[in-house]
């Protein structure tokens, strides 16, 4: 084959890019800060651990020397802490790559992983079984029930939307809005038949909290996560040329179908994964990618891993402040990622406007 | 000459509304296909259906002999490319950036040298150098234009679809285009151009193919093609054809009532 050769020289394409060169220091401080917070978190709390010993007793599990501590502190940092911290860190990760997922395959910066259904679909099942008083699985139900249905819904929603072997986004995010007031009257309806006890585990429930957190919730939420924050990166270069449209996208050899189709089945299982272990917490999948973006621009290859190292930043402090901030009590930590995260996305909103003149 | 790419009795039906019935055209290496027609006859249809995007009811393409279904997506993007009429990225990526995402059918194929070289040069032919830095969301009409069309030419194909490649340009970039499109053909490729200013079609493509109501009304030379009786009967409005003094290329001018003078 020939190469079309222009008639001059071609000039250097000239690189512009200062915040190309900031991603690795950033990825690098993320990780280092969440390390850090992990590390605070695990030694905070009603019982105090030094630092010290916390690595000593890491160390110890570990077989890298260290020594175990007494049983007290112990007990309170492997059976307690440490799957709360781990716990947090994971459905973090699991929220703020779901999130970053979302935005990528709508080529949309307002979309989250709520509107194709999930969060609400795995609230209809957790809270169907707790006004019914299923109890199949014993402690397990709600939790499995909410991954259930929070999967079962993205597919009705997925599959509703579908038209000749195509899906059109426009048609996804409305049947998602559809499917979203749909679940809303059904846990109404499920609300309106419960007792005042059921009322109020329900209510507990959406708010989402991490209080509940134990290795088996480690565990069963591990291989969902591990499987989603896998095959995302895999995808990052083709997100990438999504962003000029499907059309574009196709012509440049994507198949942009089969990958809509894997990415929303891996932001399913995210954020099914998230909501059955810990209820509702929004805006992290929102607000953590969108930071990123305007810190390092929109590449996914960066912008895929630092999401889910940032949602699991953002979690691990944010249980560590809502359960020391009012101390003895335990505030939900949805309430508070929501209360914290809602205002500073409008602060995001405005900067962003003033700068670029709207969103883009 | 060869064929890079030939529809054969192309024919598509939305709703029982014909879009484009009958359609044959064949595309060869080294020349430069006109598509015109007045609005909504079918262009970007045609378009659509030569780049693999729509199956057509009836009939069939073939790129080098093979049909469209035939192949993967990723080899018919070594194949062809397109520049579509509307140029929108989600989110504010670099126009440099942009510009590289051509290559990706070649990931694994080409070396990161070769990449580069096709990015600068495609850069530098459609004058954005100095844009790369900024974000493709804040440039101006015509700067996404080019450096959407950086992007087309970046990817390297032996075929080359243009959807209206010069709606949103000045004139000094409506040349440029053109006489990049011309490059290419000259090179060894082919070029497929849809345009509504039929002179800037007249001195630029080898051959033209008049689209009306769906159907391809004629098919041939620019001068067969250009003739003022049939282009006032498809665009339904008289039109003259004068010969540029120098070269006696055509110009096809819309007859206008003349003021009282």
């Amino acid at each position: 084959m020939t190469t079309a050769a222009p008639p001059e020289r071609p000039a250097p394409v000239r690189e512009e890019e200062p915040v190309r060169d900031r991603r690795p220091l950033l990825l690098a401080a993320l990780t280092v800060a969440l390390l850090a917070c992990a590390l605070l978190a695990a030694g905070t709390g009603a019982y105090a651990i030094p630092l010290g010993d916390l690595l000593a007793s890491l160390a110890h599990r570990a077989h890298l020397g260290g020594h175990a501590l007494e049983r007290v502190p112990e007990s309170v940092l492997w059976n307690v802490r440490l799957p709360r911290v781990v716990l947090a860190l994971l459905v973090g990760a699991a929220l703020g790559c779901a999130g970053a997922l979302t935005q990528g395959v709508f080529g949309n910066p307002l979309a989250e992983p709520a509107v194709i259904g999930v969060s609400s679909g795995g609230a209809v099942g957790a809270v169907a079984c707790i006004v019914l008083g299923l109890d199949a699985l014993g402690s397990w139900t709600v939790t499995a029930a909410a991954f259930a249905s929070g999967l079962l819904t993205v597919g009705a929603v997925y599959a509703l939307s579908r038209s000749g072997g195509r899906t059109e986004v426009v048609t996804l995010l409305l049947t998602g809005v559809a499917v979203n007031a749909f679940c809303g009257a059904l846990i109404g309806l499920l609300l309106f038949t419960a007792d005042t006890a059921a009322i109020s585990q329900v209510t507990f429930w959406q708010l989402g909290s991490l209080s509940q957190a134990g290795w088996t919730k480690v565990l069963a939420v591990l291989p969902f996560a591990a499987l989603g924050l896998a095959v995302a990166p895999r995808y990052a270069r083709r997100l990438d040329l999504l962003a000029l449209g499907e059309r574009p996208a196709r012509h440049l050899g994507v198949d942009v179908e089969r990958m809509r189709i894997v990415l929303v089945t891996a932001v399913a299982l995210l954020t099914a994964a998230a909501v059955a272990v810990s209820g509702v917490i929004g805006f992290v999948g929102l607000v953590v990618p969108h930071l990123l973006r305007m810190l390092a621009g929109p590449g996914h290859r960066f912008l895929l891993p630092a999401s889910a190292v940032g949602g699991a930043l953002v979690l691990v402090a944010g249980d560590l402040a809502a359960r020391t901030l009012a101390a003895p009590a335990e505030l939900p930590l949805g309430v508070l990622t929501a209360f914290i995260g809602s205002p500073f996305f409008f602060w995001l909103l405005r900067r962003t406007r003033r700068r670029q003149g709207g969103w883009a | 000459m060869t064929a890079l790419l030939e529809a054969g009795g192309i024919g598509c039906t939305v709703g029982g509304r014909e879009l484009l019935a009958d359609v044959d055209l064949a595309v060869h290496a080294g020349e430069i296909l006109a598509l015109l027609g007045p609005n909504g006859a079918g262009k970007s249809t045609l378009l659509s259906v030569l780049a693999g995007d729509r199956r057509p009811d009836r009939g069939e393409v073939r790129i080098d002999g093979r049909p469209l279904a035939a192949y993967r997506p990723a080899e018919l993007a070594r194949r062809r490319a397109l520049l579509p009429q509307t140029h929108e990225v989600s989110f504010p990526f670099p126009a440099a950036e942009v510009v590289r995402m051509g290559r990706a059918p070649w990931t694994g194929r080409c070396s990161a040298a070769e990449d580069e070289a096709a990015v600068a040069r495609a850069t530098t032919a459609t004058d954005c150098a100095h844009l790369a830095g900024r974000p493709f969301t804040a440039l101006s009409g015509g700067e996404r234009a080019r450096v959407a069309l950086a992007r087309v030419l970046a990817q390297d194909t032996a075929l080359l679809l243009l959807d209206e490649p010069t709606a949103a340009l000045d004139l000094r970039h409506q040349e440029l285009v053109l006489r990049i499109a011309r490059e290419r053909a000259d090179a060894g490729r082919g070029v497929v151009v849809v345009l509504h200013d039929l002179t800037l079609a007249a001195a630029h493509a080898d051959r033209i193919a008049l689209l009306d109501a769906g159907r391809t009304v004629a098919t041939g030379s620019t001068r067969e093609v250009l003739d003022a009786e049939l282009l006032g009967r498809v665009y339904r409005h008289p039109v003259e054809v004068l010969a540029h003094p120098r070269g006696g290329a055509p110009i096809v001018l819309p007859e206008r009532p003349r003021g009282a003078d």
